[in-house]
């Protein structure tokens, strides 16, 4: 069992789809969908401790018995150990929120593929952080993301299509891309495997061929990452879609990618060619900057919260990025806490809207005047997530900014440690604005007559349990650090170490 | 030396994609889609990619043209004209540029000592005779070798015919007269009144179901797999649709039996690797089924992974036809409903 736990972790899912498919009822395909998250949750967790019984931190898997370079090899380390537990945990949270595909768009008797697509989302997910092999990689991208196109897709409104069918244009031109680079790669190496490309690209490194696969698949990888300027796509297909499918993309997809560009960059072709021989940090510490003020910036300026939300993970994504661009062990660090923490606390507002848009019918910023009063427990979840997103201590935020600041520091950059701060009262802006309409606006009492909706209750116990779960995690793992610090720190050693 | 073929064909290929994008005229834009797709297919076959070029013939050029008219009979035979902006040109010739000229000292075309020919290669072409006895090279990496990576591609097959039922609402058809559709779509009707296409139609489609059967199995020998046999027979099935209307190929063909098939298909895929787990290999280790003579359990294990593929794209292309073609079917009935008073 053990010697199996990695191929696992992505053949349960991917078996499970079919199977929930030919399941006949909604409630037995959302419990179907439940436990198998709930178990790739477990066998993360045990891929975590059978890690640390490892002398070098590496657990490898030959699949079918053929020995790499031959065969496709599963390979795992710290880092998407660390990436294997998050998004397993998210989907087995998220997908607990109920009843149903709430906020989806599934016609009657269509509710068994909703949740064979989000497993298959979740099995691409999982397979593309499994693998130690670079075409396996893009294989597992397209299971993830068709799946998440039609999941978008099922949003309620007209534009829902319309924003998965940009995305779906905007990705497939990534995913071509990363082929592309995938298959220069293996032109001037022979090898597919990530492995035995850090051994055999060195003696290649001077060609042309290989730096323009490299920006090849940073290109490509960047638009699924959302880097600024390629994140056109992000803020419609958030905003469009099921509140559940935004909470769990938002927390999984972008943080897989970011993960994807670290291997890329770090393992195979290693830091020191990437910045040091190309520099292009030039390039990128800049975007990161830009992504973190023109993302806060125009999220103050939505008129729907979940817009708001979508722009806000541009600008995360930009602290990500800049964690990665520094290029040390402090500043990787800084940028695997943060995938983490931001996946909570994004995950956690966005099902907090799926709440309110379950009960108040829409996320405008207007119909959330006076919702404090209404929906306490929902509007509190809102008010702890948008203090993580600002990074006020004793909430993850503040972990994430404390070690993106230091990386900072370590190298003598103070005008960017400044710029991290600065940027942060650019989110307090935004997310004060959600807290003065919950709590100190009165709701317009004309409106409430002319939908004549009945009267806005608390969302149910399936709806708030999910949210706090995740939004709880915030605090906790805002004042205990040993799970997300320490396997990031341990990651980003590793990371560090294996290139050239 | 001869003037190389292929520079011809490229050129050909490069001539179509602008007439593509040039037309706006949406028919004649998919039907030149399908003239691109078989010129590429000349081209793998000159790479000696035969799998490749027949996978692509039948998709490219067969059922994907066929699933853009559907479409375009959803909506609109021209394009929407828009008012020409010079940037995206722009970034397309300047990330053309950046390709050609990337890639200028990329190993030669056909050279012998490319470290693609020189790594993993020799190993592939010798493990074929030795641990396999499959002469067909390409069949054994794809279902061995990087076996894993096909149960993705068919797993990426099975995603997209999930999203397409999910999307586009296909709704089971209960059976008994009543739930039939009654207004047949007016190309379907007029087509199955040809007698010659009507004719010709059922003598051609009987053979080639048999071809898919023989590209399927005899996928081990000659070039062909479950890819290849599931795209042929899907395609023979949705040339039946074409003809004869789709509500009586849903008589033959009901679509959940097709749902049903794709989830088989899958599974048989997957359960293959499980039951190799549970025989006490790694995972799609196939030598484990036959602990006597490696080779047999590999054999086996080729069958029954192809079969699955096989099923699974087959049912998958018919489904997605039928997602499409029950559209264009539902918005006719509309018109005639709505339009004749």
């Amino acid at each position: 069992m053990n010697a199996h736990l990695l191929v696992l972790e992505v053949v349960v899912p991917l078996m499970a789809a079919p199977l929930c498919m030919l399941l006949p009822s909604k409630p037995a395909a959302r419990m179907f969908s439940i436990a198998v998250a709930w178990i790739t949750l477990y066998l993360a967790w045990s891929i975590l401790g059978a890690l640390g019984a490892t002398e070098h931190g590496v657990i490898a898997y030959e699949l079918g018995g053929f020995p790499p370079p031959f065969g496709i090899e599963l390979r795992v380390d710290w880092a998407n150990a660390y990436l294997l537990l998050l998004v397993s945990g998210i989907a087995a949270v998220v997908l607990m929120f109920g009843p149903g595909s709430a906020g989806a768009a599934v016609a009657e008797g269509r509710h068994a593929f909703f949740y064979t697509a989000v497993l298959l989302a979740l099995a691409g997910l999982l397979g593309i952080t499994v693998t130690g092999d670079a075409f396996n990689v893009f294989v597992f991208l397209e299971v993830s993301s068709l799946a998440s196109y039609s999941l978008i897709g099922l949003g309620r409104g007209a534009r829902a299509p319309m924003a998965a069918f940009s995305y779906l244009i905007m990705g497939t031109i990534g995913g071509t891309l990363f082929l592309l680079g995938v298959g220069l790669l293996y032109q001037m190496t022979g090898t597919l495997n990530m492995a035995d490309l850090t051994t055999r690209l060195p003696d290649v490194l001077d060609t042309r061929t290989i730096v323009l696969a490299l920006a090849l698949l940073i290109v490509g990888v960047g638009i699924k990452l959302a880097v600024y300027p390629l994140h056109q796509w992000l803020p419609n297909a958030y905003s469009f879609a099921p509140s559940v499918v935004s909470a769990f993309l938002a927390a999984t997809s972008t943080k897989v990618m970011y993960y994807v560009l670290v291997r890329i960059i770090f393992t195979i072709f290693g830091a020191a060619f990437v910045f040091e021989t190309l520099h292009a940090d030039y390039l990128l510490l800049p975007l990161s900057l830009i992504a973190m003020f023109g993302g806060s910036l125009a999220a103050i300026y939505q008129h729907d919260l979940k817009r708001l939300l979508a722009y806000s993970s541009v600008a995360q994504v930009g602290y990500m990025m800049l964690g990665l661009t520094l290029a040390s062990a402090t500043g990787l660090t800084a940028g695997l806490v943060h995938v983490f923490n931001h996946a909570l606390m994004k995950g956690g507002l966005f099902l907090a809207v799926g709440c309110i848009t379950a009960q108040v019918g829409s996320s405008a910023m207007g119909d959330l005047r006076g919702l404090g009063k209404r929906m306490p427990f929902t509007c509190a979840a809102l008010v702890v997530g948008g203090l993580a997103l600002i990074g006020v201590p004793s909430t993850v935020g503040f972990v994430s900014k404390w070690y993106l600041v230091q990386a900072a520091l370590e190298q003598d950059l103070l005008s960017v440690a400044a710029l991290i701060l600065l940027s942060s009262l650019l989110a307090v802006v935004y997310v004060w604005r959600v807290v003065e309409l919950c709590y100190f606006s009165e709701p317009d009492a004309t409106q409430v007559e002319v939908t004549g909706r009945p009267p806005v209750r608390e969302a149910p116990l399936g709806q708030l349990l999910p949210t706090w779960i995740l939004i709880g995690s915030t605090i906790i793992f805002g004042l205990t650090t040993d799970l997300t610090v320490g396997t990031a720190s341990k990651a980003a050693a590793q990371l560090m170490g294996v290139g050239p | 030396m001869d003037f190389p073929v292929e520079v011809i064909l490229f050129l050909f290929l490069l001539a179509t994609a602008l007439t593509v994008a040039l037309l706006e005229d949406l028919f004649a834009a998919a039907m030149m889609t399908g003239i691109f797709s078989l010129l590429s297919a000349c081209l793998f076959t000159l790479m000696d990619a035969v799998d490749v070029a027949f996978t692509e013939a039948a998709v490219g050029a067969g059922v994907s043209t066929v699933l853009f008219l559907s479409t375009l009979a959803l909506t609109a035979q021209r394009e929407k004209q828009h008012p020409f902006t010079w940037f995206p040109l722009l970034l397309v010739i300047l990330t053309g540029a950046c390709l050609v000229t990337g890639t200028l000292d990329m190993p030669h075309y056909g050279d012998p000592k490319a470290p693609i020919h020189v790594h993993v290669a020799p190993e592939y072409i010798a493990g074929a005779e030795r641990d396999f006895g499959i002469p067909n090279i390409v069949t054994n990496v794809l279902a061995s070798y990087r076996g894993y990576d096909t149960f993705g591609e068919t797993v990426v097959i099975f995603t997209a015919s999930v999203g397409v039922m999910l999307l586009l609402g296909h709704r089971r058809r209960r059976p008994g007269p009543a739930h039939r559709p009654t207004i047949t779509p007016e190309g379907a009707a007029r087509m199955r009144d040809f007698a010659i296409v009507r004719v010709v139609s059922m003598g051609v489609i009987p053979l080639i179901v048999l071809f898919g059967l023989y590209v399927q199995f005899h996928g081990d020998f000659g070039p062909g797999g479950g890819f290849q046999a599931g795209v042929i027979i899907g395609a023979a099935v949705i040339l039946y649709g074409l003809i004869f209307g789709l509500s009586t190929l849903q008589r033959v063909v009901p679509s959940p039996l097709l749902e049903t098939g794709i989830a088989l298909g899958v599974l048989l895929y997957g359960g293959t690797g499980v039951a190799s787990l549970l025989m006490g290999g790694h995972y799609l280790d196939y030598a484990v089924f036959d602990s006597d003579d490696p080779k047999h359990g590999r054999h086996l294990g080729i069958l029954l992974v192809e079969g699955g593929v096989g099923i699974a794209v087959t049912c998958a292309m018919i489904l997605i036809f039928y997602s499409f073609a029950g559209r264009a079917l539902a918005r006719e009935a509309f018109d005639e409903g709505g339009g004749g008073q």
